[in-house]
């Protein structure tokens, strides 16, 4: 270490305090100041090589920056030629028939709004129970496991997902779940027509799973950081535990667990695989969720491959540009709420 | 001030302890019915994908439609190139990001590219499947490993860069003093010292991002795209092996939904196997000589 160096002299003192300090107490005893001098002056100072180090670092840093810049850049040139032809007709039109070039996302956008919101509604209940049961309930030594289980879920590839979506859970939905709703919610048009199993239903359900352990890993790091004294200061007033739960936690980690949903949604919107297996993939807009449906991230990976004419592909392009922004927001929002709670220490990683 | 003898402890009402009773059966029964489907799948996985399982399947490409046998031999290889690209592409930056986060980033751009990388992180992998298309296919005019390599690269970045950065940040100060105290230069010290003792915690990170692109599939669709032979160029289309399970699974063909279960479950057992040797390592502490 060197203190003389222009370069190293600002570093440490933000990131080492205490290095900062005790150079400053050597320098005022000459013999130290004296090896120092001999450290800068003998040939191969540290001064060029970090640097070229700090150069190259920062560099891969600026590279994550110009990555994300890169993803706006390409997104918006590629779907110029749909944005000039449509304009904001794009995002309120009905129609989708590439044979004749004529393009409107709306089947698409309520495809996705749907099967997210039919998702956060599943999962929303189970994974903040799945998370108060890991803080508050459940004994120690299974709380690990759990832990463990639950992140598990979260390592299951997409397709894996819709596999098993398509060959387990459809004819399940078939058989046994799908005619006693139909007989006994039918009269809400939610539950009523053709019963394939796959289909809206089944995508929302395949996405509840899917989003559970995110929101529920993220609803527990929040729980953690309610801070102890308020569970003892609400037991102390005589409460029982769930009385201790609902107003000595739950309450104090409610915008945090609201972040901890909007990730969760945010993963949703942006899910593809396993949604394009399981939804039916028809371009319509149907009240009965019984009914196929279609969304933004599966029309980009069923019809990008084969998209024939620059306008099929740019209007693709532009609806992956719409996923873009709206993922961004999502996202940035869950995050300032989360952070709000927990301080920034969070990981907030889908 | 009333008689000491007299206060009693009341009685929880009734209702006070029916609703503590419904919390705590709810916070079971929520427990519980997230475990099923995990292990729903799994046991799937196994009842089905262990019956289509042999010798074949691992060593022979796929046959033709109608024809029984063959195997995902190519997609596993395939796989394993396009994660070669996309590790060497994504685990240097992502390290080097994570370096400069933890080392320089206690600032206004440090905490602007640690939200940058967040951004990146909640991009849906089916758009930057299509920023890689844009950026290599397009120029090529040919679908090819380097463009699936790219992308899943992309996407291990934000990842590893912040797995990197809170283990470099939970290597105590005293040991850069300590390195930096015996004349070690700045780099040096990082590489060789904080590195080094975070290593196990870098790798850990590593390997979750690994883990997490291994099974991605949106951004191959149309990048790698899939290959029925054996193909060891990188600039030609490439199998992948969660591509093969997706086009398998929503074929009309059985013999190819049996391939795609025995696809899906040596998929799994890969990712869990990185999960499970990650959390060995985690439990037995994340830092060498440290902590």
């Amino acid at each position: 270490m060197n203190p003389t160096d222009p370069i190293e002299s600002q570093q440490p003192i933000a990131s080492v305090p205490s290095l900062a300090q005790t150079s400053t107490e050597r320098k005022t005893t000459t013999r130290v100041s004296a090896l120092i001098r001999i450290r800068t002056q003998i040939p191969g100072s540290s001064k060029i090589p970090d640097a070229l180090f700090r150069v190259i670092i920062a560099l891969t840093a600026i590279s994550v920056f110009v990555i994300v810049v890169l993803i706006v850049f390409e997104l918006i040139d590629k779907s110029k030629l749909s944005l000039h032809q449509f304009g904001i007709g794009f995002f309120y039109g009905r129609d989708w028939d590439p044979v004749n070039g004529d393009f409107g996302a709306l089947p698409f956008i309520y495809g996705t709004v749907v099967s997210s919101v039919l998702a956060l509604i599943l999962a929303v209940p189970l994974s903040v129970g799945v998370a108060v049961y890991i803080t508050e309930m459940c004994p120690v030594s299974l709380r690990a496991i759990i832990s463990f289980l639950v992140e598990l879920l979260a390592a299951i590839p997409s397709v894996i997902y819709g596999l098993w979506g398509i060959f387990v859970l459809a004819p399940l939905l078939r058989v046994y779940i799908q005619p006693p709703l139909a007989k006994y919610l039918g009269w809400t048009g939610l539950f009523s027509g053709p019963q394939f199993g796959l289909g809206m239903l089944a995508a929302g359900i395949i996405l509840a799973i899917m989003i559970i352990p995110i929101v529920a890993s993220i609803t527990r790091e929040v729980l953690t950081a309610v801070p102890q004294n308020q569970r003892e200061a609400v037991l102390a007033l005589g409460a029982t535990r769930w009385e201790m739960i609902r107003m000595g936690v739950l309450r104090n980690a409610r915008i945090g667990i609201v972040g901890a949903i909007i990730l969760g949604l945010g993963r949703a919107l942006g899910e593809t695989m396993a949604v394009t297996m399981v939804i039916g993939n028809r371009p319509e807009i149907a009240k009965s969720l019984f009914a196929p449906g279609y969304t933004m991230a599966s029309v980009i990976a069923n019809e990008f491959s084969e998209a024939t004419g620059d306008l099929y592909l740019s209007a693709l392009v532009e609806i992956g540009l719409a996923l873009f922004i709206v993922t961004l927001i999502v996202n940035a929002l869950a995050r300032l709420l989360v952070w709000s709670i927990t301080g920034g220490t969070a990981r907030v990683s889908a | 001030m009333p008689d000491p003898d007299k206060i009693r402890p009341s009685k929880l009402s009734i209702w006070r302890k029916l609703a503590n009773a419904n919390a705590t059966i709810f916070a079971v029964g929520a427990a519980i019915l997230v475990l099923v489907p995990l292990l729903a799948i799994f046991v799937y996985l196994l009842i089905k994908g262990v019956g289509s399982l042999n010798w074949a399947f691992i060593t022979q490409t796929p046959k033709p439609v109608g024809e029984p046998g063959g195997g995902m031999a190519n997609a596993m290889i395939g796989s394993g190139l396009i994660l070669l690209i996309a590790s060497t592409i994504g685990i240097p930056v992502g390290i080097g990001c994570g370096i400069f986060l933890a080392e320089y980033g206690r600032n206004r751009f440090g905490d602007f590219v640690r939200f940058t990388a967040d951004v990146l992180n909640g991009v849906p992998s089916i758009v930057i499947g299509i920023v890689a298309y844009s950026l290599v296919v397009l120029q090529q005019k040919h679908f090819s490993a380097y463009s699936g390599g790219l992308a899943l690269g992309i996407m291990m970045v934000p990842t590893v860069a912040r797995a990197t950065e809170e283990m470099l940040l939970m290597v105590p100060n005293s040991i850069r003093e300590a390195a930096l105290g015996l004349g070690i230069p700045k780099w040096r010290t990082t590489i060789s010292i904080t590195l080094r003792t975070a290593s196990a915690g870098v790798i850990t990170g590593c390997m979750l991002a690994f883990a997490r692109v291994a099974g991605e599939t949106a951004p191959l669709l149309f990048t790698a795209f899939g290959n029925q032979y054996w193909n060891l160029n990188p600039n030609q289309p490439t199998a992948a092996l969660p591509l093969q399970v997706f086009v398998y699974a929503i074929s009309p063909f059985d013999e190819w939904h049996k391939q795609a279960w025995a696809g899906a479950l040596i998929l799994i057992l890969m990712i869990v196997a990185a999960v499970a040797a990650v959390r060995i390592v985690t439990s037995h502490g994340m830092l060498k000589g440290a902590s």
